[in-house]
């Protein structure tokens, strides 16, 4: 059976979103400042690799041209990825792996994380329901860690309030992707399979600035800029990110253990 | 033939004891699932864990439905072998063994007796899980510790409620690191999910 391409695509977004930011904070794994964040960060990457597995396997199935999981995530290219451009951006600037960048990002995407989560438990396709389900209880621990650090960090010495203000101020204009309608999204909040993600924004908001405010950081202004990350447009750097991620599969196709 | 024309002494009688049969079949293959244990924390059985959710017959196969734990749980699919495993032991080579995930499973599942099991083993089991978000506030490790498990758990060496968390992640997913004030003895929680 072959479901309708908004719904197919939706979960594909859902579930890249997942594969992408889960492959970023893998790559932290015995690079951790810290053995306790080395753990932290391996266990939030592990859940959502466990969601992206779960996510692209629905989408699979409602594709019914018998793709499993590793197909959509191993064999696909570049442009078929439909993540929101923030979850390809490196974990730091240039070659350097920052933490600040790291945390920003699972904070503002995982605020929103909970609450998409929340909502499409309700989601009138059940198997999507039932993974949102789960998905509920892991991002709300998932923000709490990025927003513990948030608040430790901004409100910490002079070096870490600015270094996290910079990570804010440079990561904030990728957030407006989340909110920027498209046709898929409002074909799916029709049809009660998905939600318009611009209805959360006003919770996500709340949710951010009372986490900033305890932080002592301050909100970006909105920027004009809008990545497309979600529509197949990505960054330069998704690339690479697959390069890696896909190279062992690509080089074995169909190995199996 | 129809079933009406047979004796009607006989036939009921053999229909119950072919249905007592099946139901003495699927009490056993649920045992024999219900006693694999969890490759992580072997005290642990499925049936402590609470993540056997049904055993049936679907027509002469057999049919086990279990419910992963935590999505991105690595045992999950050695879990599902050590199921097929255990029920071929058993005389049922051809089981099917199917993961349900809604209802999502809860560390409210877990037995009584399987919480014994895990304090024996060294650790705390998971309190009731809570459904509301408690807001944190970060003026130190010990103060994290008592806002986001209220109840806090006991030790599990020598029963204080006096601990703190040294870390949210510990050594497996799904448990957080302790220290008991006491004792002064570090131990793993399971952390209510």
């Amino acid at each position: 059976m072959t479901a309708d391409p908004a719904h197919i695509d939706y979960v594909t977004r859902l579930g890249d979103n997942a594969l992408v930011l889960g492959q970023r904070l893998a790559e932290w794994c015995g690079h951790g400042p810290v053995l306790e964040e080395d753990l932290a960060l391996t266990n939030i990457a592990l859940d959502l690799i466990g969601q992206a597995r779960l996510l692209l396997a629905h989408a699979g199935a409602l594709e019914g041209r018998g793709r499993n999981e590793d197909e959509l995530a191993f064999q696909r290219d570049e442009p078929d990825f439909r993540n929101w451009t923030l979850m390809e951006l490196p974990n730091g600037v240039g070659k350097h792996d920052d933490y600040a960048i790291t945390i920003t990002r699972n904070f503002l995407a995982g605020a929103l994380h909970k609450l998409l989560w929340q909502a499409l438990s309700q989601s009138s396709d059940p198997e999507l329901a039932a993974i949102a389900a789960r998905a509920t209880k892991e991002a709300g621990a998932h923000w709490r860690h990025a927003s513990e650090w948030m608040v430790r960090l901004g409100d910490g010495t002079e070096l870490s309030h600015q270094r996290m203000q910079a990570a804010l101020d440079r990561l904030w204009p990728y957030t407006e992707e989340f909110w920027t309608p498209d046709p898929i999204e409002k074909a799916v909040a029709a049809a009660g399979i998905g939600v318009a993600t611009a209805s959360l924004r006003p919770a996500w908001d709340a949710t951010v600035d009372e986490v900033l405010a305890r932080a002592t950081l301050v909100r970006p202004r909105a920027s004009e800029f809008r990545s497309t990350g979600k529509l197949g447009s990505h960054s330069e750097h998704l690339g690479f990110l697959l390069a890696e991620m896909q190279s062992l599969a690509r080089q074995h196709p169909g190995a199996s253990w | 033939m129809s079933p009406l024309s047979g004796d009607s002494n006989t036939l009921p009688s053999a229909t119950e004891s072919v249905a007592e049969a099946r139901a003495e079949s699927v009490a056993a293959a649920r045992a024999a699932a219900g006693a694999v244990t969890d490759p992580e924390i072997p005290v642990l059985t499925l049936a402590d864990l609470g993540i056997l959710r049904d055993v049936r017959f679907d027509g002469e196969r057999l049919q086990v439905t279990l419910t992963p734990t935590y999505t991105g749980c690595p045992a999950t699919q050695v879990i599902e072998q050590d199921v097929r495993d255990a029920l071929a032991a058993q005389g049922w080579p051809d089981a099917q063994v199917r993961t349900s995930l809604s209802p999502p499973w809860s560390t409210d599942w877990i037995s009584e007796q399987g919480r014994e099991k895990l304090r024996a083993y060294g650790i705390a089991p998971p309190g009731p899980v809570s459904r509301e978000h408690v807001p944190v506030r970060l003026t130190g490790l010990a103060r994290i510790a008592r806002e986001t498990a209220p109840a806090g758990p006991a030790c599990p060496r020598c029963t204080s409620q006096r601990v703190e968390r040294l870390a949210e992640h510990g050594s497996t997913a799904c448990k957080a690191l302790y220290r008991c004030l006491a004792c002064r003895e570090p131990f793993d929680y399971f952390k209510p999910y």
